[in-house]
């Protein structure tokens, strides 16, 4: 179907790049909205023929390895496995629903603004499909630069320190993770010539040289640090998540979308793209430390969410609970914990988009987002509540919804882990329905005041994007088969790595 | 060779041009017209043995019987190309600047030549008399172009403190030399026939070798040495501050690597250790003060130092990834800095909140600007990065004290603080001290701007594009 030269990858990656550097160009502003909209449409619609691509050729139109930096052994090789395929998609329909869902907010500098937008797409993409650690990190970085302008520049009032803190800590960590892959680098097998086995460079930066590497128990011990807290710092775990809900209050919405739905989940995508196979011993050796830490993570962050007043902060607390969960999954290292991931992914990614769109909702409605200010919105907004309610069923994982799948999944596999940290993650899913149902509560029933009473109820574009939310909801809820299909062959090679 | 004697000759040139020069733009085209004359010299002579593969003459435009004083090879003649193309950039970036400084605008280029003249010297050195020529061909003439703004108090003192302090530093280097030759049997001024013993290194030799490190460690501003750095750099004219923190600098870097690896490469492990600890004290040092500095003239003279610590890693490491990285270091920091002064030249105030808003006013120079911070900062997709990324490597092959390194990115992740509140200052900011500005910006100016972080990108994709030269 594809050549050798043009793949997939290519296209995910390239097609947001050409048209966010198109946009910078586009003087007016609903030009550079709808040329956006329509670049991101593209996208998904690739992104859609990877998931249906036949496995037989499989090989031919998903890998790509283009010899970069000879003498060093970097390649730009990008293939797309299950679990990339899954990101991508999720990716892939992130930005459509985003786009269209802040459709009517007007920027300044609009062109700029969307241009950043799909460059970050770009890079999202680069991460999830890169198969050469050091290309890996490139679009790792990569994807953090537009983000950074796009909230310092069109954020809220502290949008300046906010960014950049949490640019400092993510680029620190990503900087100790770069250590880290030259140190494994350094320590992979000669790269042979296949004919005439002469070596052709001493070292390789690509993904199977690093899945093959040897490393002793004690070298996989600090470099799994190294790589795990730029990690952590992406996700993230506790106690590395400070900077997170000062960025996302202080994110223009569509940006905030962007880092709570796709770019989290960069860190968990690392972690098992990565750090898995790569040292699998120390994952072994301190599966109890990091788990430790996703679940306390997971019961402080829903504790501080009780509190929250602020509906962004709420929402960002809220997907840390939720984040720790899928990392302490991981760690676990159990085959239905990860297939639960996974799915989780997807799904957290659609439900926090969900979430933010409501959220986003009602502070361009009536300009505030305090909990304790708001009130009565059900009466003026029926079908706005209708929509956020099963959202919030979503986000405490009720039957029928898709969070429900994943979680039980991450629940099961936790539970044969080990007994005590479900029980204790298992309070914090309580914890949840506390702070959505007492979310959902005061700000959208009780008695209207004079805010809330000048409401009125959402527009067509709003309820169709919303629709479209709910729709994946439900379809993830009752049919999950096609996402455990999708990644189980990518689970069941890296499980090998610890056996 | 014919770098060095072009440089020399048309330095002669500018200076006695002088004379005749009616205008005085006339001594910037002059100037650029010599520099393109010896770049093109200079590439003719990297591409020689190729072309004339097969035959043995090597032929050059002056085939001058140096009695192997000075070395060339691909190596030496790229990293000449490379900081001759920079010097191109620069006096196209800043020529106009170059005329505002005073009036003898031809003396100004003229001693320039003589700098390039001492930098072709220094990449090509083969005995430590060359060395010391090289050094001192480079230094005298910049001690001269500090002082060249000569009504300012400022400019006056760094010009005395600068000579006074590098007259210094050429003396323990003369003391080191003469140790060296003094205290190995072979009595050899030849750097790669040094004798130094097996085993332990004779302690004459010793004392020698870690005067010539004193020496190199001033000329490079490496901590504890870097103290004239910052009020130099901020006393002389922000043009010439410009050339020295770049192009001189990195000739500063090519022959400490030079001379360490091929007088003391063999009892590298002997010194690392000392080598370490400068790197980690210029690392610190640098990044930290340059977070706490108002102007941003001082800011990029501590960054220079926290730079010149991390192209440190290079003479830590001392690995043909070390030599390599460097050189792409050396490109890769001087066309960023050379692009961020130029710009900063054009600022009438140089605070960091003098560049407010200025997104607004000059969206070509801020884009651009923030295309050279980044690459200071070390972001993927510039050369900066592939510069650091290289460096890291290099360390790491090494095989020892893994910490530094370590610290290394702990202090680049400090520098992103002050690179970017510049970009900050440019781009989420507002000001109203950038309007006030008289923008005397051609559009020529605009476009080299936009080359030169093109090249920077090219450079962050493909460093091979320079690397490869280095093996010719």
């Amino acid at each position: 179907m594809f050549g050798n030269s043009i793949t997939i990858p290519h296209l995910l990656i390239f097609i947001p790049v050409i048209a966010g550097l198109v946009t910078f160009f586009i003087k007016s502003e609903s030009g550079a909205k709808t040329w956006s909209l329509l670049a991101a449409f593209i996208t998904l619609g690739v992104s859609a023929a990877s998931l249906v691509y036949s496995k037989n050729n499989e090989l031919n139109g998903l890998t790509f390895n283009y010899e970069w930096l000879k003498h060093i052994g970097a390649s730009f090789a990008v293939s797309l496995d299950g679990t990339g395929r899954l990101l991508t998609f999720l990716t892939a329909v992130s930005f459509p629903i985003i786009f269209i869902a802040t459709y009517k907010n007007s920027y300044k500098s609009s062109n700029v603004f969307y241009g950043l937008m799909l460059l970050s797409q770009a890079g999202l993409m680069g991460v999830f499909v890169a198969s050469d650690a050091l290309l890996f990190y490139f679009f790792w970085e990569l994807a953090l630069v537009p983000v950074y302008f796009l909230c310092s520049r069109w954020g809220g009032e502290r949008r300046i320190q906010a960014t950049f803190k949490f640019f400092v800590y993510t680029f620190a960590g990503s900087l100790l993770m770069l250590i880290g892959i030259i140190y494994v680098y350094l320590h992979t097998s000669p790269v042979l010539d296949p004919n005439t086995h002469a070596i052709v460079v001493e070292h390789s930066f690509s993904m199977s040289y690093f899945h093959g590497v040897l490393l002793s128990p004690s070298q996989q011990n600090w470099l799994f640090w190294l790589f795990f807290i730029a990690f952590a710092v992406k996700m993230p775990i506790f106690p590395f998540h400070t900077w997170q809900p000062d960025t996302y209050e202080q994110s223009p919405t569509a940006v905030t979308m962007v880092l709570s739905g796709v770019m989290v989940k960069m860190g968990l995508f690392g972690v098992i793209r990565w750090i898995l196979p790569v040292f699998p011993q120390a994952v072994i050796k301190f599966d109890n430390v990091v788990i430790g830490l996703s679940v306390v993570g997971m019961i402080y962050a829903s504790l501080i969410a009780i509190k929250q007043d602020d509906l962004k902060r709420f929402a960002a607390y809220s997907s840390i609970a939720h984040i720790g969960l899928m990392c302490a999954a991981i760690f676990t290292a159990k085959s239905i914990a990860l297939e639960g991931v996974m799915v989780q992914m997807f799904n957290h990614g659609i439900n926090i988009i969900g979430l933010w769109i409501v959220i986003g909702l009602i502070e361009k409605q009536l300009g505030v987002r305090k909990i304790s200010q708001l009130g009565g919105v059900a009466h003026r907004a029926p079908v706005l509540t209708i929509m956020l309610v099963v959202i919030a069923f979503a986000n405490i994982a009720l039957p029928l919804t898709n969070a429900f799948v994943g979680e039980f999944m991450m629940f099961t596999g936790l539970f044969q882990f080990n007994i005590w940290y479900t029980v204790f993650a298992g309070i914090s899913i309580i914890l949840a329905a506390v702070y959505t149902l007492n979310m959902v509560q005061k700000v959208f029933f009780g008695e209207n005041n004079d805010l809330t009473a000048s409401m009125t109820d959402i527009s067509l574009n709003e309820k169709f994007i919303l629709v479209v939310v709910l729709v994946l909801i439900f379809f993830v809820g009752v049919y999950p088969q096609p996402f455990f299909d999708l990644t189980k062959d990518s689970i069941a090679l890296l499980l090998t790595r610890f056996k | 060779m014919n770098a060095i004697i072009l440089t020399a000759v048309w330095g002669i040139v500018m200076m006695f041009g002088g004379v005749f020069f009616k205008k005085k733009t006339t001594a910037l085209y002059w100037a650029v017209a010599g520099l393109v004359l010896v770049l093109a010299l200079n590439c003719y002579e990297l591409v020689q043995p190729a072309w004339f593969l097969n035959k043995t003459e090597y032929r050059v435009l002056f085939n001058i019987d140096v009695k192997e004083m000075l070395h060339f090879n691909s190596f030496n003649l790229t990293f000449i190309s490379i900081m001759l193309v920079c010097t191109l950039f620069y006096f196209l970036l800043n020529g106009r600047d170059i005329e505002k400084v005073g009036d003898s605008v031809s003396e100004y280029f003229a001693l320039i030549f003589f700098v390039l003249c001492g930098v072709s010297i220094a990449a090509t050195f083969n005995t430590l008399l060359t060395l010391f020529l090289g050094i001192e061909i480079m230094s005298i003439p910049l001690y001269i172009l500090t002082g060249s703004d000569k009504r300012n108090l400022k400019s006056n003192e760094a010009a005395l403190k600068y000579f006074l302090m590098g007259s210094f530093s050429t003396g323990i280097m003369l003391m080191g030399i003469a140790f060296v030759y003094g205290g190995n049997s072979n009595g050899s001024f030849f750097i790669d026939a040094i004798n130094l013993g097996d085993g332990k290194i004779p302690p004459l030799v010793g004392v020698g070798l870690v005067f010539l490190l004193i020496a190199m460690a001033f000329k490079v501003s490496a901590a504890p040495f870097h103290f004239w750095t910052p009020d130099v750099y901020d006393g002389a004219p922000t043009v010439f501050t410009s050339f020295m923190a770049t192009i001189v600098k990195a000739a500063g870097f090519i022959a400490f690597i030079r001379l360490f690896e091929n007088a003391f490469g063999k009892v590298h492990l002997q010194w690392q250790a000392l080598i370490a600890v400068i790197t980690a004290a210029t690392l610190l040092i640098g990044n930290i003060t340059a977070v706490f500095q108002q102007s941003v003239k001082r800011m990029l003279a501590y960054s220079s130092i926290a730079q010149a610590g991390f192209m440190l890693l290079a003479i830590f490491a001392m690995n043909e990834t070390a030599k390599e990285g460097l050189v792409l270091y050396a490109a890769a920091y001087s066309l960023a800095t050379i692009g961020i002064f130029a710009i900063l030249i054009k600022m009438n105030d140089y605070t960091i909140d003098g560049f407010n808003g200025l997104a607004k006013q000059q969206p070509v120079l801020a884009v651009t600007a923030a295309v050279f911070l980044l690459s200071l900062t070390g972001i993927p997709l510039t050369a900066g990065f592939q510069a650091k990324f290289f460096m890291l490597v290099a360390a790491l092959k090494n095989g020892h004290q893994h910490w530094l390194v370590v610290f290394a990115v702990l202090c680049a992740a400090v520098s992103a603080y002050y690179y970017f509140k510049i970009i900050q200052a440019i781009f989420f900011k507002e000001g109203s001290d950038v309007a006030a500005n008289d923008w005397d910006i051609s559009n020529g100016f605009k476009i080299l701007l936009i080359i030169v972080s093109m090249l920077i990108i090219l450079l962050g994709l493909f460093p091979t594009l320079i690397t490869e030269w280095l093996h010719y």
